[in-house]
């Protein structure tokens, strides 16, 4: 039987609204796949321990505070120091169009916004870790 | 497929391992629970060299208070200078295989201290509440230089007892308010203890569940087997930290006898034994379900029409599995 994949679900800094990334904890659940929901106000610190202790195949970080081009660098950063290169990195919530395009730049695989349906979360996390290949 | 990754081979992670690198140790856990036939020589290696940590079981009901009480006892071993090594396990969905694996969120004071790893663990399956890759992890985080570690079983009800026969150490978590002085006495759960703790003790109903566990031990009858071990009744609260310091003295006790005492090596004989023939059988479903599939069908037709019984059709596909190998 294939493994099943593993994500941490993520909610970074003073963001309390945790309803979608619940939800889509859930749906991921529902497809069959591990999940580790990291709980909220979590620090990139945290949550970079977490996925690296975890050997999530994705990091996916909800966002609905705006703080979006602060927290990802740092998260890259920390990956970098800890020598992890296979890591799937994802964002989800509510940000403008141009930071989407800003963060798929710094290297974040899939930015999925407020419209996204699950099934769609499900088969663009399917298909990048496919994608990646066996680690 | 365009694979985009550099594969680390097994082996050579056994060294990264050794060195307490922790995403080398997260990705040897990965691989031993993929089964994966290219990680069986460096788990072997593994395996040879693990052996020195003190592993520390722990179950309870759903809710009793488990993973908070590891975060806490996790604090104080990190006080004695011991790095500490968690495995938390959560349910695999029956349905889906998918889990929710939320353990992790109780134990969110130990996110960032070094000397603490934590991995979550989904049961695939696997009843009496461990994983069947976690022995592999505990072995992994021993090579990895964590002294102490912990396996947080799923929240159990009365019958998952695989847990006393991988620790060093069960510590039994009772919450109050779940019942009686029946339940105390009831075979299962309850009896393979080596520490029990009452959590939530900073609640006023507690002393109840102290006292029915308490007398609980004491109906043992005399003449029975003599033990260099008494059990001793622990009620903390994770909450203001009451009984830590009695828990961490009980757990160190129970260590002490259990490293020098007949009792213990048996003990440890056991755990070997338990391991040895749960792996076979791994190995033995694994052959079966593979030779049994093409003749399944048809099997459970016959069944189905009455042209046979359970027991001798069970009887005739496993022969004629094994028979075609």
């Amino acid at each position: 039987m294939a493994q099943p994949i593993r994500v941490l679900v993520a909610k970074v800094g003073l963001d309390g609204h945790d309803r979608g990334a619940r939800v889509v904890a859930r749906t991921l659940r529902d497809a069959g796949m591990d999940v580790i929901y990291s709980g909220l106000h979590r620090t990139p610190e945290e949550v970079v321990n977490a996925a690296v202790q975890e050997d999530v195949d994705v990091l996916g970080v909800s966002l609905l505070s705006g703080v979006q081009m602060t927290v990802f660098p740092k998260i890259f950063k920390l990956l970098d120091e800890k020598g992890v290169k296979d890591m799937i990195v994802v964002a989800g919530g509510v940000m403008p169009d141009e930071d989407a395009a800003a963060l798929k730049q710094m290297g974040v695989h899939e930015v999925m916004l407020q419209d996204t349906p699950p099934a769609a979360i499900v088969a663009t996390l399917t298909r990048l870790v496919n994608e990646r290949g066996e680690r | 497929m365009a694979s985009v990754s550099t594969y680390v081979p097994s082996l050579e992670l056994v060294e990264r391992i050794a060195n307490g690198e922790i995403s080398a140790i997260a990705r040897m856990i990965s691989r031993a629970e993929a089964g994966m036939p290219e990680a069986r020589e460096a788990l072997a290696e593994i395996y040879q060299r693990a052996g020195r940590a003190h592993v520390i079981g722990l179950t309870g009901v759903p809710g009793s208070g488990k993973s908070t009480m590891v975060s806490a006892l996790a604090a104080r071993l990190r006080a004695t200078g011991s790095k500490v090594g968690i495995v938390a396990v959560d349910p695999s969905s029956p349905y889906s295989g998918g889990s929710i694996l939320g353990d992790r969120i109780r134990m969110t004071d130990l996110s960032q201290d070094a000397g603490v790893y934590i991995r979550s663990m989904a049961t695939r399956g696997n009843m009496g509440g461990m994983a069947r890759a976690t022995m592999d992890a505990v072995d992994i985080l021993d090579v990895g230089g964590f002294e102490t570690i912990i396996i947080e079983t799923v929240g159990v009800g009365q019958d998952e007892v695989e847990i006393a026969k991988a620790a060093d150490t069960t510590v039994v978590v009772s919450a109050p308010g779940l019942g009686d002085e029946i339940q105390a006495i009831k075979a299962g759960m309850l009896e393979i203890a080596d520490v029990h703790v009452v959590s939530k003790c900073d609640r006023s109903d507690a002393h109840r569940t102290l006292t029915d566990l308490k007398q609980m031990l004491t109906l043992g009858v005399k003449g029975g087997k003599k033990s260099e071990w008494r059990v001793p009744v622990v009620g903390i609260s994770s909450f203001d930290g009451t009984g830590f310091d009695e828990l961490m003295k009980a757990l160190e006790g129970h260590r002490a006898v259990a490293l020098h005492s007949e009792m213990g090596r048996q003990r440890r004989v056991a755990i070997a034994g338990f391991r040895l023939t749960k792996t076979a059988e791994n190995l033995l479903m694994e052959r079966f379900a593979r030779a049994c599939a093409p003749l399944t069908l048809d099997f459970a037709q016959r069944l189905h029409r009455h042209e046979g019984d359970p027991y001798s059709l069970a009887g005739e596909l496993v022969a004629a599995s094994f028979g075609k190998e």
